[in-house]
């Protein structure tokens, strides 16, 4: 059975959607779980694990009013909690190259050949608008050695999109 | 021997900042064996610092020497430990017995020069590198009540990311 609902929420950023968000499902009792939230151009976004014996329909409603207000659309999904079973990473790719569509689909579609399991992937567009450069890091666990890996993404460099793939050890102290 | 409870969040004891052995005495080297023991018994650790099990005196045990590559000086305790000299900077992930299924990127200077008793109360002096110093720092940070739970940075932080200052 579905315990939380994933509730995902977009809108032109401004400061206060957090804090009037999550104090409206405060209010009718929810209580929240993972989350990422992080402005995207000039957009704030949210996904947010929300828990609670609250219909899709009774979330809704809660939020309706502060959405309205701040211009926000969201989107609820029944699933399973799965928490307290982080998965760590072993490793990282981080890549950079000129901005042109294909960057991801490519990277990662040699990364999934490999078993990559990617856990995070974060991406920007930087530099000058009439340059822009594209920099993406992920962070994810592959059973593939890191010279398998590298081999596998060589052919990117001929592209133009530098791949450099490092181990991520995590110290447990 | 025994293996001792391990004090996880959000035990305030944590926080404490522990005090400095005094006597090198069989009390203490009993306490040292369980601490080796209680390490050996958890998820890989390579360190563990003796706040961790509600002992707040300034004493660790590490050991890097079963990661590959890694400089190391082997099995080590360390007590009343002092980083007298550190240099450069890196972020590295961690976990925490104390502070189970989390992990975080934390900054840690890369070379240190330490001070250190051991059991018997005798001065050592250690050069540390990368993953080592990385343990030690961690472990260190616990004698002064700290968890890397209170260093972490932002998951998008990285070190090749420049901040761009408005001029």
């Amino acid at each position: 059975m579905p315990d939380w609902n994933m509730l995902t929420l977009v809108g032109a950023d401004r400061p206060g959607i957090v804090s009037r968000v999550t104090r409206a499902l405060y209010q009718v009792g929810c209580n929240l779980g993972e989350a990422s939230m992080i402005r995207l151009g000039g957009n704030f976004t949210i996904m947010l694990m929300v828990s609670g014996e609250h219909t899709d329909s009774e979330i809704q409603a809660a939020l309706a009013p502060v959405a309205e207000e701040l211009g926000l659309r969201l989107h609820l999904d029944p699933v399973q909690g799965g928490l307290h079973r982080h998965l760590a990473p072993n490793l990282q790719v981080r890549v950079m190259g000129a901005d042109r569509a294909g960057i991801v689909a490519d990277v990662t579609e040699i990364l999934a050949e490999q078993g990559f399991n990617i856990l995070e992937l974060e991406s920007d567009v930087a530099g000058h608008q009439e340059r822009p450069i594209y920099i993406m890091n992920i962070q994810g666990y592959c059973d593939r050695t890191l010279e398998t890996l590298n081999a596998a993404l060589s052919t990117l460099s001929d592209r133009g999109v530098s791949v450099d793939v490092s181990p991520v050890d995590v110290l447990i102290g | 021997m025994a293996i001792l409870d391990i004090l996880t969040l959000p035990d305030p004891r944590l926080k404490q900042v522990s005090a400095p052995v005094e006597s090198f005495d069989d009390e203490l080297r009993s306490f040292i064996a369980d601490l080796e023991e209680t390490r050996l018994a958890g998820p890989a650790a390579v360190g563990i610092a003796a706040p961790q099990v509600a002992r707040f005196q300034r004493i660790l045990i590490m050991n890097v020497s079963g990661r590959p590559k890694t400089p190391n000086h082997g099995h080590l305790v360390l007590v009343n430990p002092e980083i007298v000299h550190w240099e450069g900077y890196a972020i590295g992930r961690e976990g925490c017995l104390s502070v189970p299924d989390y992990t975080g990127n934390v900054i840690r200077a890369t070379h240190i020069r330490l001070k250190a008793q051991d059991p018997q109360g005798q001065s050592h002096e250690y050069e540390m590198e990368g993953y080592e110093a990385r343990a030690l720092q961690h472990e260190m940070d616990h004698l002064d009540g700290l968890l890397f739970v209170d260093r972490v940075v932002s998951r998008r932080t990285d070190l090749y990311r420049r901040k761009v200052y408005q001029t």
